[in-house]
């Protein structure tokens, strides 16, 4: 203490932070951005296995044999619609208004499920066709992209009843705002995602 | 200043303050018109790119292809602005800096993939799905 101490008449230097920090939570925010970008890697490795073995059918099925691109576009609509209602919820929470934040998450909730059912159900069609993972290398690398789409979706609709839960339970407290931001950030990272996944594997698929 | 001398008396918790008092100090959410506006724009650049592999309107695929991957370009854009609430300035830049430095790996991965698989490809003895089938 004694060096730190200034000599008489010197002024003490006084830090104090004069940035304004956006968000008042140590920098989770940030650090789930960084995971966000470290699966966006895993998702780019995807998309290339996918880019480089996509014609490989092995004298099997194609994509333009098998994609029902009605579904798919219902499938986008789904996943675009629980984005906007997530945001809508993430506008109730601004407002500290529980009954509707819990309202609109539930209403994601379903739609998330909604897009889920309807790909296992284009999962279990294309499986009874023959067309399964093992059947070419086109099948293996579409079943391990999509599919990870699918399962992060999944996580991510566990995730949204457990705070669901939380926040029924607690209310929104900060602890709860920062969880739901968090995974506001992962709700619409996924629906980027599968705009890559609509445009590269469905609609350039069926074209061939 | 009466925060440095007295800091437990004056200093308002971050996130316990409170509720009404600065319901935007959390970070831009963005607006019910953003997220509109974003929606909207979605929703356009969803349909015109099905709409034009669905009926076949261009009826020249590479070309389509090319159009359908500048609508998904535009739209992760989009997303990423009104959706994601993307800026150059939150957390002082270093959001915009990890997303720059990802998309360049991302790059990298994609066009190094498929350069270098293509090329590996055409130095591969020809085979016809009738080979292909009976391959171990």
């Amino acid at each position: 203490m004694q060096e730190t101490t200034p000599p008489p008449g010197a002024t003490a230097p006084v830090f104090y932070e004069q940035e304004e920090h956006a968000h008042g939570d140590g920098g989770t925010l940030f650090g789930f951005w960084l995971y966000l970008m470290s699966d966006c890697l895993i998702f780019a490795a995807l998309f290339a296995t996918y880019g480089v073995l996509g014609r490989n059918y092995a004298a099997g099925p194609s994509g333009a044999d098998l994609f029902d691109l009605r579904l798919v576009a219902v499938n986008t609509g789904l996943l675009l619609l629980s984005s906007i209602t997530y945001g809508f919820a993430m506008l109730e929470m601004d407002k500290e208004r529980v009954g509707p934040t819990l309202k609109w998450l539930a209403v994601t909730g379903l739609f998330g499920a909604g897009f889920i059912g309807i790909e296992l159900y284009e999962f279990a069609h294309l499986i009874h066709e023959g067309a399964t993972p093992q059947r070419s290398a086109f099948l293996s690398s579409f079943f391990a992209l999509v599919g990870t789409h699918g399962l992060h979706v999944t996580f991510g609709i566990v995730w949204l009843v457990t705070l669901m839960v939380q926040v029924r339970r607690y209310g929104l407290i900060a602890d709860n705002r920062r969880r739901l931001m968090c995974l506001s950030m992962f709700w619409h990272f996924l629906d980027v995602v599968w705009i890559g996944v609509f445009t590269f594997v469905y609609l350039m698929g069926a074209m061939r | 200043m009466s925060t440095v001398t007295e800091p437990g008396l004056t200093r308002k918790p971050p996130d316990h303050g409170g509720a009404h008092t600065e319901p935007h100090a959390h970070g831009a959410h963005g607006t019910f018109r953003s997220y509109m506006t974003g929606f909207v724009l979605s929703v356009v650049l969803t349909a015109i790119p099905f709409w034009l592999v669905m009926g076949n309107v261009l009826n020249d695929t590479l070309l389509t292809s090319i159009v359908v991957m500048a609508f998904a370009a535009v739209q992760i854009v989009v997303h990423m602005i009104y959706f994601l609430h993307m800026n150059t300035k939150s957390e002082g830049g270093w959001t915009f800096l990890a997303l720059v430095f990802t998309l360049t790996l991302v790059v990298i991965t994609l066009v190094g993939s498929i350069w270098v698989m293509y090329h590996m490809d055409q130095n591969m003895m020809p085979m016809s799905p009738h080979e292909a089938l009976q391959r171990p």
